[in-house]
């Protein structure tokens, strides 16, 4: 049982898929200017991460080896399809901010790389852990520079006024810097710091 | 492990077989639920920027057809006479009809390069509120990354505008993305779009507008440009080629001799 709650530990802070892999900046950095929208990409990928590791998982020892990766391409480009359609339908006002970003979730190294790498040699109940728990470390990130974006880019939490802004007659003046891309870099870059003093070990020898 | 050729082959078959299964199945159960969607945020936009509710009254999505029955009038007009023409509005897309080489145009004037705008359609839609008259018109145009879609509500004097909303854009958030802002929308209601010689004048200008001028609002800091293809896109829309000679004929055959402001 130890394995099986190491599976879905170790990728929050021990083998985190975007800081210590780094892997999946593009769509941490596009979605996360608003804690919401951080919120709805994460369980998408967390979604559909966790289906495509239990689908390949399932047909692992059927997969031609010569024809794998486009095999898992197909099937994460399905799941995404389908997990788009599913947003526009139920939550579509979300939807069409996080826009394109839901289609890129095919690209996102994360989910290539967990298929790859895990569900291609594990078995289907330890692949939907390890998808969790990757999904659960890429959604850490995302809320923590959601979160921080938001607030101190619009002084708002899930559209909710924390900070209320001058242009609203409130006092603060929101950081222009934290609704760019700019912005997600540095949040991510000290999250990669505190994750690092606090575990050492990641630190890669000179 | 090495598989035959035939293996591969009919593998690959049953994965896209299933998974095409998935995707279509997805998209036919869920396509409806999808239009309405489409079609309610659509119908929202158009009561909200005419002014027949307002975004603070909560009102549900499932009331909004209903609401926009009741109260909104939709018509197809002919943009370059102007006239009514007799396409039903119901079934009528007019983002469809812009692309069509058949039901559209090729514009090059500098109005339709400054806007961004590069074709135009035949017909378009407008919508009016059936109690106090007000059109609606739907507008588009570049701005810094993408082209704004939107909706421009003018009184009944086809003069003074009631209210502007945008429901599809891609500028930066916090920057551009602030046309959405109430309070810069805000600012418009109470501009008056023409001058006192008929020609477009209602402008975002870079910075804070002059107080007690009739036709500038004021630019949004770090959206320069954004501001600009605002400017533009209404003047084009509201100008000669496009809604032009709509205003014209309805300020002359259902304003009668009260001609409000320029036109």
């Amino acid at each position: 049982m130890s394995s099986a709650k190491s599976f879905v530990i170790d990728p929050l802070l021990d083998d985190n898929p975007i800081s210590l892999q780094v892997l999946g900046i593009c769509s941490a950095l596009a979605v996360t200017t608003k804690l919401e929208t951080s919120l709805v990409m994460s369980i998408a990928v967390l979604a559909v991460l966790t289906l495509s590791n239990l689908s390949i998982s399932l047909i692992r020892n059927l997969i031609p080896s010569s024809i794998r990766i486009i095999v898992q391409l197909t099937i994460i480009a399905s799941l995404v399809i389908v997990t788009d359609q599913i947003l526009k339908a139920y939550m579509f006002e979300v939807s069409k901010q996080l826009s394109v970003f839901v289609g890129l979730i095919i690209t996102n190294c994360i989910i290539m790389g967990r298929a790859e790498a895990f569900a291609m040699q594990n078995g289907p109940w330890a692949s939907i852990l390890d998808g969790i728990g990757n999904g659960l470390g890429y959604s850490l990130v995302l809320i923590f520079v959601g979160f921080f974006r938001e607030l101190f880019g619009s002084g708002k939490l899930l559209g909710v006024s924390i900070l209320t802004p001058i242009t609203e007659g409130g006092w603060y003046t929101p950081n222009g810097l934290m609704v760019l891309a700019p912005g997600a870099f540095f949040l991510i870059g000290i999250f990669i710091w505190m994750n690092r003093v606090w575990k050492p070990e990641q630190i890669e020898a000179e | 492990m090495e598989r035959s050729t035939n293996y591969i082959l009919v593998f690959a078959t049953a994965v896209c077989f299933v998974c095409s299964i998935f995707v279509s199945g997805a998209a036919v159960a869920l396509k409806d639920k999808q239009d309405l969607n489409k079609k309610v945020d659509m119908q929202k936009k158009v009561l909200l920027v005419a002014g027949v509710i307002s975004g603070s009254d909560g009102v549900e999505d499932s009331e909004i057809p209903r609401i926009f029955e009741e109260r909104i009038d939709a018509r197809v007009i002919n943009l370059k006479t102007g006239e009514e023409s007799k396409t039903d509005p119901s079934t009528f897309d007019q983002l469809k009809a812009s692309k069509d080489p058949a039901t559209s145009i090729a514009v090059s004037s500098s109005g339709a390069m400054a806007a961004g705008v590069k074709r135009i359609p035949n017909e378009a839609i407008v919508y009016i509120s059936k109690k106090d008259q007000r059109l609606i018109f739907p507008i588009e145009g570049k701005g810094l990354w993408s082209t704004l879609y939107g909706f421009l509500a003018v009184k009944s004097d086809l003069n003074t505008v009631e209210g502007i909303i945008f429901y599809q854009h891609g500028e930066t958030p916090g920057l551009g993305g602030e046309i959405e802002n109430p309070r810069w929308t805000g600012l418009w209601p109470g501009k008056q779009i023409f001058d006192a010689k008929g020609m477009t004048a209602i402008k975002v200008i870079k910075g804070q507008a002059k107080a007690g001028d009739p036709h500038e609002i004021d630019g949004l800091s770090g959206a320069t440009i954004t501001g600009r293809g605002v400017s533009h896109l209404v003047q084009y829309w509201m100008g000669d080629e496009c809604f032009g000679p709509y205003l014209k004929s309805r300020s002359t055959t259902k304003m009668g001799m009260n001609i409000g402001g320029a036109r």
